[in-house]
């Protein structure tokens, strides 16, 4: 047990839910019922993992001595749990830290917009779990690799789903094309991130319980190359990248989103349905 | 943009309602409906659970997964397009269905059945 190994099952857990919560958020505002209650499926599998991995995240954390575990995050609410001896729980990584102990992939946070948008994040995003999850699978740790496992079945239909929306709008009307290549050319800078090694990735890399970012970039590209072919559109040329979430520094999407994802046990602390 | 959407219900003449075209439903875009048919475990035959709108097969059946297999229901799922499911007509019924109505010797009931046999 580490705070690396913490902070790494933390950007899993983070992830799973933020992504979640976006998807989410379509619930109720789909194009047609069948495909809104497709996405609050694939946002339940999210949330899903989420919790898994929080509450993994919790035990870790509840194992760790005070001096390591207090101020390991700003928040405030975190903090007073911690020094008044409770049990840090699943709900409180999710509900208590604020958006810089945050570690989810700022592709994640990024606003729905519109469907091709919302196809093109969860594409960019089921790629890489895809990958992510497949070598996991295979993590020292046995926590770990038992989430994974139980989520690249989840994952497997995840992709299904948005590389064949990918290809019914990238190969569709003129329009449908024109807003895919606008929301790809556009997500784009906030795929590199994903294959940015931090100080976690690196640790976890060489203890056997993380994966090769590079290996997985590389099985990444293929995928994404294939089915950007198949979709008739162009990889952007542009390959700077903003990186910035895996260490806290997130865009402003992310303040508004944990507002309203928070706000019930921020403003009724502990409540219960 | 036009944020302010006008709508009108089904018993104005669209002539009269002075419907507004842009938001009026074009259901030549709607995508087509399929009837979906659950098989809810290996052995047991597909029952039709419902309908789905899908643009083709295969979103079809994803569609059905989605809508009608999310509390675990099912292990097998069939679609087809309705256009293809050919129906008997209500006004046709009596033709159909009411010369059965007397052949109660068609059911098995005047048989001695063995104990062993247990569902007839």
């Amino acid at each position: 047990m580490s705070i690396q190994q913490l902070f790494y099952t933390l950007q899993l857990a983070d992830n799973a839910l933020i992504n979640g919560h976006r998807l989410s958020e379509w619930c109720g505002h789909g194009p047609v019922l069948e495909q809104d209650i497709a996405l609050s499926n694939i946002s339940l599998d999210h949330l899903g993992q989420a919790r898994s991995l929080y509450q993994y995240a919790a035990a870790q954390m509840n194992a760790l001595p005070m001096d390591a575990k207090l101020n390991l995050f700003a928040s405030v609410a975190l903090n007073d749990k911690i020094s008044k001896g409770e049990t840090i729980e699943e709900d409180d990584l999710a509900f208590l830290r604020d958006s810089w102990d945050f570690k989810n992939l700022l592709l994640v946070e990024q606003p729905n917009e519109d469907w091709a948008y919302t196809i093109v994040r969860s594409f960019l995003f089921d790629v890489f779990n895809l990958y992510l999850f497949n070598s996991l699978k295979n993590s020292k740790e046995e926590q770990i690799a038992a989430i994974a496992e139980k989520s690249l079945k989840e994952v497997t239909y995840h992709i299904r789903w948005s590389s064949e929306w990918m290809i019914r709008l990238g190969d569709g009307t003129e329009e449908s094309h024109r807003r895919l290549q606008q929301a790809f050319n556009d997500r784009w800078m906030f795929s590199g991130e994903m294959f940015e090694a931090s100080n976690a990735d690196k640790e976890m890399l060489q203890e056997g319980i993380g994966v090769d970012l590079t290996l997985i970039k590389n099985q990444w590209q293929q995928h994404i190359s294939k089915v950007v072919e198949e979709a008739t559109i162009m990889l952007p040329t542009n390959n700077w990248m903003q990186t910035g979430g895996k260490q806290g520094k997130h865009t402003e999407q992310l303040g508004y989103l944990l507002t309203e994802l928070q706000f019930m046990q921020r403003a009724y602390p502990n409540m219960e349905w | 943009m036009n944020l302010i959407k006008k709508y009108y219900y089904g018993d104005i003449p669209e002539e009269k309602g002075g419907q507004d075209k842009s938001t009026a439903h074009d259901h030549s875009k709607e995508w087509p409906m399929w009837e979906v048919f659950i098989r809810s475990k290996a052995g047991l035959d597909h029952k039709h659970a419902g309908s789905i709108h899908a643009a083709d097969a295969a979103m079809a059946l994803e569609n059905a997964r989605d809508v009608y297999t999310r509390r675990m229901e099912g292990v097998s799922i069939w679609v087809v397009e309705s256009k293809h499911i050919h129906a008997t007509e209500s006004a046709e019924a009596d033709a159909f269905f009411e010369p059965a109505n007397d052949k109660i010797f068609r059911h098995p009931t005047f048989y001695n059945l063995p104990d062993e046999v247990k569902y007839m």
